[in-house]
């Protein structure tokens, strides 16, 4: 369970403080599926950030399952990293060099587990975004919808509670895209919490509930069946 | 993360951008491979030197006419006195510790056999100079075993010499003349090359006083003298110095012990390679430069990846170790294959001069690895640092 008490972000741009986040107070259980939009420089992204241990909120409280995570130190972020969260970008962030079943195998490799077991787990992991096929491709042969699905498969390998993805539909076309968000529920079916930074309110529409920031601040809450009341939301704003 | 897994990370790493990782190794390869080949060279320089030394017989004692130190005293007017025959006589009467003396004078005369002739030069020497500078003979035999002022009308005459004038026929037993004089040819010497500046092949050797009466001289070029031991060399120094000082009036000649000239050169020569191997090391530290040139140019492209690893929950130390990893790599089989150019580079020169003993000083080899090695971790710990702490939401977004 995730439990933010009043996050602040401020960053020092020139000699000027940069508000990017002001007294966000949020509770997101565990399975659920949480979509965050807003326009672009609104804080989505430095939220994620902070919902996966990459950035400290400046001020407030964070709370993953009664731990305060903002008082840990860089070593006690990294095993959270390691063992709570995972993460998917817009961009996959796949390593070039190594081929699909290799990058899955890499948060294994680096948490010391053995060879056996990783074998195993990259097996059953791609076996579960549909890619055993591709295991021995490298990231240049592969599609972007496969890229992703990589991706996936790598941010789950660990078995995190906690799934972070930031735009992961915003590099694809749209039938890949679905497979993709297909995956994605199925995993959050399965019970892993789901934070999605999107643009796209089809991708927001899955989600159980959509947080809308502006300027840093939560301006809305919304069911995700309440998809028209974000459009003329978000029309409202583009008119003002 | 086990070790094996680190490596297996880091070498995937340095064969993502393999022609960068290749030009860094051919920096360490050529800077150990240097220090290999110029040690060898300085160590063969060493080993020639005392290979000669030795080849000129041990335990040998040699007096030269004059005083080599400069002296503010008034002498008698300068000139050194003659060093002759009775001076070497009388060295064998008076100290019994001496094994044997060998007087020694040289000059060069013309050679002629029938109608060929041949300049060479001429050594005046007696039966125990074969013995001290163990002399080999190819036919016949040395000169005649007799006391040291008789001077017997036969010579020895070098391999090449004896090739050149007689042309195939045994020179052994034939009459030669040597200046103005008639010669008979007693030996031939085996073919033994330079020595000390000598060419032993082409020259002749004939009775001491002979050469006297022929080049009308008193005095001696040198005097040898051998100890049954090691351990007399000094007091027979002493002894000797003596000795001639008392005939001659005054301290006129030196006395060197080849041990010490050998010691000398050999001490010279060492701090040479050593000097030589320091030099090389410098150029290791230019392809440790390189090495951290092509790390911080890995960390800077592999940002993104940096951050992704952190994203992963990969630790600090973790980050800093796959890239030190990276340097320790690129170092290490750089400097091993130096190590095989290196060798073989040695064993090209030795079979092209087989008489030059190049060979790489173990103290070299360790040296250059370790150098290789540490020049390769230390100088990759900067890029190492500089990824393991970047920021993970910078590095992920590239900058």
């Amino acid at each position: 369970m995730i439990k933010l008490s009043d996050i602040s972000r401020t960053f020092q741009v020139g000699n000027e403080p940069v508000h990017a986040l002001v007294g966000i107070n949020e509770e997101i259980q565990q399975g659920e599926h949480v979509a965050i939009m807003g326009p672009s420089g609104s804080g989505k992204s430095t939220l994620l950030n902070i919902l996966g241990c990459l950035d400290k909120p400046s001020t407030g409280s964070y709370r993953l399952d009664d731990q305060e995570v903002a008082e840990l130190d860089e070593a006690a972020l990294t095993m959270v990293r390691r063992h709570q969260i995972g993460f998917v970008f817009q961009f996959f962030h796949l390593v070039h060099r190594l081929s699909a079943a290799e990058n899955v195998e890499l948060p294994m490799i680096f948490a010391g587990q053995p060879r056996a077991e990783r074998r195993r787990r990259v097996a059953s992991a791609l076996e579960a975004v549909g890619l055993t096929p591709r295991a021995e491709h490298l990231p240049d042969q592969l599609s972007g919808g496969e890229r992703q699905r990589v991706a996936l498969a790598r941010a789950t390998v660990m078995e995190p509670e906690i799934l972070l993805a930031d735009e992961p539909t915003g590099n694809l076309d749209s039938a890949s895209g679905r497979v993709v968000l297909d995956l994605l529920d199925r995993m959050n079916d399965e019970g892993l919490t789901l934070i999605v930074v999107t643009h796209d309110l089809k991708v927001a529409h899955r989600a159980d509930r959509i947080l809308v920031l502006v300027d840093g601040r939560i301006e809305r809450r919304v069911a995700g069946d309440q998809i028209s009341e974000i459009l003329a939301m978000l029309a409202e704003d583009d008119e003002a | 993360m086990t070790l094996a897994d680190l490596f297996r990370f880091s070498l995937k790493g340095l064969t993502g951008h393999g022609l960068r990782t290749a030009l860094s190794l051919l920096g360490v390869v050529i800077g150990v491979a240097a220090v290999l080949i110029l040690t060898a060279l300085g160590e063969g320089a060493r080993r020639y030197v005392i290979d000669q030394f030795a080849g000129l017989g041990t335990n040998l004692l040699i007096v030269v006419p004059g005083k080599t130190e400069t002296t503010g005293t008034v002498g008698a007017g300068g000139v050194p006195n003659d060093l002759t025959l009775q001076d070497a006589a009388a060295l064998v009467r008076a100290i019994p510790e001496i094994q044997r003396v060998a007087p020694l004078t040289m000059g060069t005369e013309q050679v002629a056999f029938g109608e060929r002739r041949r300049q060479v030069a001429i050594l005046g020497t007696t039966y125990d100079y074969m013995l001290a500078r163990q002399i080999e003979i190819a036919k016949g035999t040395f000169l005649p075993d007799e006391e040291m002022f008789r001077g017997s009308p036969v010579a020895v005459v070098g391999p090449k010499l004896a090739r050149e004038i007689f042309a195939g026929e045994d020179p052994v037993g034939k009459i030669i003349r040597v200046g103005g004089w008639r010669m008979r040819v007693v030996g031939v010497l085996a073919w033994q090359g330079v020595k000390m500046g000598v060419d032993f092949d082409d020259l002749a050797m004939v009775p001491v006083s002979t050469a006297m009466q022929m080049f009308n001289r008193t005095s001696l070029f040198r005097i040898l003298i051998q100890s049954s031991s090691h351990a007399d060399l000094d007091m027979l120094r002493d002894k000797s110095r003596q000795l001639l000082t008392e005939r001659h009036g005054e301290e006129d000649i030196t006395v060197i012990s080849q041990d010490a000239l050998l010691t000398t050169f050999s001490g010279i020569l060492a701090a040479l390679t050593l000097a030589l191997g320091a030099i090389t090391a410098i150029s290791l530290t230019v392809a440790g430069i390189g090495i951290m040139n092509v790390m911080l140019v890995s960390v800077s492209e592999r940002t993104r990846e940096v951050g992704l690893l952190k994203a992963l929950g990969v630790g600090r130390r973790q980050i800093l170790s796959v890239f030190l990893a990276e340097a320790a790599l690129l170092s290490t089989l750089g400097g091993l294959i130096g190590l095989g150019v290196g060798w073989s580079a040695v064993a090209v020169l030795v079979r092209i001069y087989p008489a030059f003993p190049a060979s790489t000083p173990n103290w070299a080899v360790a040296a250059a690895l370790t150098v290789s090695m540490a020049v390769g971790i230390t100088f990759g710990l900067l890029p190492a640092r500089r990824a393991s702490r970047l920021d993970p939401v910078a590095a992920l977004a590239g900058r």
